[in-house]
């Protein structure tokens, strides 16, 4: 019994030890940091944005002494995030309301985007017009039979409310949050919509154009094709900026460089990579 | 630990005493100090939530009536009505019931009367292990598998439904159910078996009649905790739930509870939006209490 | 007609648990067989990449920080709260309103506590989307665990060890960090390990006070992601379900590991007959 006894006080001790190593090596962590004067840019918001954000922080981090976090959460969020300094700088893929403006915000247009409506693969349908848009998204055409396609019931995938890919989208496509189908699955993330639709031959939603590969079909609008040229040259309806905003003193030199960097050549680079589309160019 | 040389330094002195006797008054409080710990952190919790669940009925001139029986969820439109998430919770909620409660109820039974004691020494643990794994990975699970073969085998149009919630939740209280109806099962005394048993009484007819109304309380405790875990999952939910904003009418319609409500939008909501999703809050957090309250009745029932 | 019956039943029984045992094993089959071709060194201990193909070394140590800082408040607490109930407390009001609290936490559903977190923590507090967030809210999370199981071990403590101590002349609190506190530790110990599986498994709660960041964490108050959360993302965000279920292994093998110590070490309290 005392060998058992002191086998677990022995136990405890290691956990105990454990623990605190665990946190001693944090708070190294931490005055290494700090020491090394490693500011940190907190960076939040549009999941469209997000894996554009996320590779230009990657290449910056390279060759600059900076911490770029960034949290994938809608752009509602980054801009709530923005506006209460929970974040320095709020990712945006949609223009800021008026509200939003009021306090105190200030944007910068890092690139543009389009939105592609997108299906499965085996679905025929490959162009709709806006008009027959809407009337999926609001639940008026209910089978793909009636657009040209296979005898299947459309299943509707939407965004979130607080995406900014949704606002913008509804907004082109001029319905409101009140007329979308109520039985459309609601997927927060472009990635989620893409796998839900790649999964389903029945489904239609709507990503960013960053997000197109094989595992989904694209369809045109009014005939043109979803690409950046068409973009660039206004046939294509469906695009939308996309924006770095932050409070007008919120933002940190840090910010301020890493926003500089982005809007430099290089950095453009970087974007037409992404398959976004450059500021400069448009 | 320390107290040894400070003895050492005051042999024969009064103050070691009153050192004594401060250190020892000191701790208690420190001790009581920490049990009320858990008590602040209930009142936080429930004053934090209600507080701002609240306060759009209190202050801003919602209806509360609206806020319960309304079937338009649309926050940008300044639109909360949480009637569809509610129906979703308890419809969820119930058919899970339905499947896993009469499955985990027949498998503690088996394990505790019938199974030979060499497969029950492996398979309870490993049901009880099983309580332990992440819920997530049962949500994955039902997306890979549950989801497709509704669509592919049932011919759904979408996997994404109030059926795929229930079989996926079943399965998720299966091991709770298991594990604690089991233990209280083996808790019956063998007399009651035996004298059963001695009078005549077969030996399913002497479990179904004997032991398990004999350990009808815990039972009843297993079956409220499945469904208490069953109300609050929430991530496993979001993956195979559809999340759309309509009051299910087939087993086919995909749906979004209230817990997912929460999860999926206060990433970004604000304002009174947010205070709506504190809202939905209160209401998973009343329905959770009343379980709560009935369980503490069946055990108090049980103990006398 | 009996035993018609008799034998419907008896093969229900059998059916059900049939179902019951066919079921798990899938989930934990597919699981291991979806899963286990990414496990190797790199997997585990490389680091994670936006492109695809990293390591998930990150979220094992986010896991571990979190773990770590939520056992470090809420063990001394809630061990000395269980001390408080169960050595120095007169049964009473008071006892009883704390018993009340303690059992209503752990009925609380984990979206709560982080909804709690997200506004108390994250915004009044202003941690911000933080590790120490997250562990703060999971310190209320596993108190009452703690609590619970430690209480449970002071009750098997025999009152012969605390007369005995007191009659030479011991204090209480001597008498408790001598005597009673060394005897319940292995039921203590146990208790810890639970509340390690539980915070392995939490989910909702984490993903409301921590965010998302998928980047090795530089201090407690960056955002980061724990390997539930991360299975959670990579699921629903990319839909890679091979990923999850490797992440799935990695957690599974974890929760595997601390069950059986935690068995392991409350069986030896048993056999140790005091």
């Amino acid at each position: 019994m005392k060998f058992i006894r002191n086998a677990a006080k022995g136990l405890f001790v290691i956990s105990l030890t454990v623990i605190m190593s665990a946190c001693g090596n944090n708070a190294d962590g931490d005055t290494k940091s700090s020491k090394e004067g490693l500011p940190t840019i907190a960076i939040s918001g549009s999941t469209s944005v997000g894996p554009l954000a996320e590779k230009l922080a990657f290449k910056y981090e390279e060759s600059n002494n900076v911490k770029i976090e960034i949290n994938q959460i809608g752009s509602s969020a980054g801009i709530t995030n923005a506006i209460n300094g929970v974040s320095e700088i709020g990712m945006s893929s949609r223009d800021l309301k008026q509200e939003e403006i009021d306090k105190g915000l200030k944007e910068t247009i890092i690139a543009y985007d389009g939105i592609v409506v997108v299906t499965h693969p085996t679905n025929k349908v490959k162009n709709l017009t806006l008009e027959q848009v809407k009337k999926i998204f609001t639940g008026k055409v209910t089978n793909w039979k009636e657009l040209g396609g296979d005898d299947l019931e459309i299943v509707v995938v939407s965004r979130e409310d607080g995406s900014g890919s949704r606002d913008a989208f509804q907004e082109i496509v001029d319905y409101s949050s009140g007329e979308l189908v109520r039985s459309a699955i609601i997927a927060s993330g472009n990635g989620n919509i893409k796998t839900t639709v790649a999964m389903n031959k029945h489904a239609v939603g709507f990503i960013s154009f960053e997000y197109i590969d094989e595992s989904i079909s694209t369809i045109d609008i009014d005939g043109v094709q979803a690409t950046a040229e068409n973009v660039l040259q206004q046939q294509y309806k469906l695009a939308r900026p996309f924006l770095f905003v932050h409070m007008d003193k919120g933002l940190t030199d840090a910010g301020q460089k890493f926003i500089d960097f982005i809007l430099s050549p290089d950095g453009q680079v970087i974007v037409s990579e992404t398959g976004a589309i450059p500021v400069n160019e448009s | 630990m320390t107290s040894p040389p400070i003895e050492k330094h005051n042999i024969g002195n009064g103050k070691s005493n009153k050192r004594k006797y401060m250190l020892e008054s000191l701790s208690s409080k420190l001790f009581l100090l920490c049990a009320l710990l858990s008590v602040l952190s209930l009142l936080l919790i429930v004053g934090f939530v209600f507080y701002r669940g609240s306060h759009p009925f209190i202050a801003e001139g919602y209806s509360f009536f609206e806020f319960i029986f309304g079937v338009d969820w649309v926050p940008g439109e300044d639109k909360f009505g949480i009637f569809p998430m509610i129906v979703a919770s308890i419809y969820a909620t119930i058919g899970s019931l339905i499947i896993g409660v009469p499955i985990g109820l027949f498998t503690a039974i088996f394990l505790s009367e019938i199974a030979p004691k060499r497969v029950a020494k492996i398979i309870s643990p490993a049901v009880q292990l099983l309580a332990g794994i992440p819920s997530v990975l049962y949500g994955v699970f039902g997306l890979a598998i549950i989801v497709p073969f509704l669509q592919n085998y049932l011919g759904l149009a979408k996997g994404q439904s109030l059926l795929a919630v229930i079989v996926v939740l079943a399965v998720m209280m299966l091991p709770t159910i298991v594990t604690v109806a089991e233990t209280s099962i083996r808790a019956v005394p063998k007399t009651y078996r035996e004298g059963s048993l001695a009078l005549g009484a077969s030996e399913i007819g002497t479990i179904f009649k004997v032991v398990v109304p004999a350990a009808k309380s815990g039972i009843t405790a297993a079956i409220v905790l499945g469904l208490g875990r069953a109300i609050g999952e929430t991530m496993a939910v979001i993956l195979i739930a559809g999340n759309s904003l309509i009051v299910p009418t087939s087993l086919t319609d995909s749906i979004r509870p209230l817990t997912t409500n929460i999860a999926l939008e206060m990433g970004y909501a604000a304002g009174v939006h947010q205070e709506m999703l504190f809202a939905t809050g209160i209401v998973l957090f009343s329905f959770i209490m009343i379980l709560n309250f009935v369980l503490a009745k069946i055990s108090a029932r049980g103990a006398n | 007609m009996r035993t018609f019956k008799d034998n419907l039943l008896r093969g229900l029984l059998w059916f059900s648990a049939f179902v019951t045992v066919g079921i798990l094993l899938l989930i934990v089959g597919y699981i291991f067989y979806k899963g286990f071709r990414l496990i190797n060194f790199e997997f585990i201990f490389g680091d994670y990449s936006p492109t695809g193909g990293g390591g998930i070394w990150p979220m094992v140590v986010t896991t571990v920080y979190t773990i770590a800082i939520s056992l470090v408040i809420a063990t001394p607490i809630g061990i000395l709260a269980a001390v408080y109930l169960q050595e120095y407390a007169k049964q009473g009001r008071l006892v009883k309103t704390i018993r009340f609290a303690t059992e209503s936490l752990t009925g609380i559903p984990s979206i709560i506590y982080g909804l709690f977190g997200a506004v108390f923590f994250v915004t009044t507090l202003k941690l911000g989307m933080s590790i120490i967030s997250a562990s703060l809210t999971l310190t209320i999370i596993v108190l009452p665990v703690v609590i619970r199981t430690t209480e449970e071990a002071l009750k098997t403590v025999p009152g012969a060890y605390r007369e005995g101590s007191l009659a030479l002349g011991t204090t209480k609190l001597q008498t408790l960090i001598k005597v009673i506190l060394p005897s319940s530790m292995p039921g203590i110990l146990s208790g810890i390990i639970l509340s390690m599986g539980r915070i392995i498994g939490e989910s909702a709660a984490i993903f409301l006070t921590a965010g998302t960041v998928a980047a090795m964490p530089s201090s407690i108050f960056s955002s980061a992601r724990t390997l539930t959360v991360h299975a959670f993302l990579v699921t629903q965000e990319a839909g890679d379900i091979e990923l999850a279920a490797a992440i799935g292994i990695v957690l599974i093998v974890l929760i595997l590991v601390l069950n059986f110590s935690a068995t392991f070490i409350s069986k030896k309290l048993n056999k140790a007959d005091y």
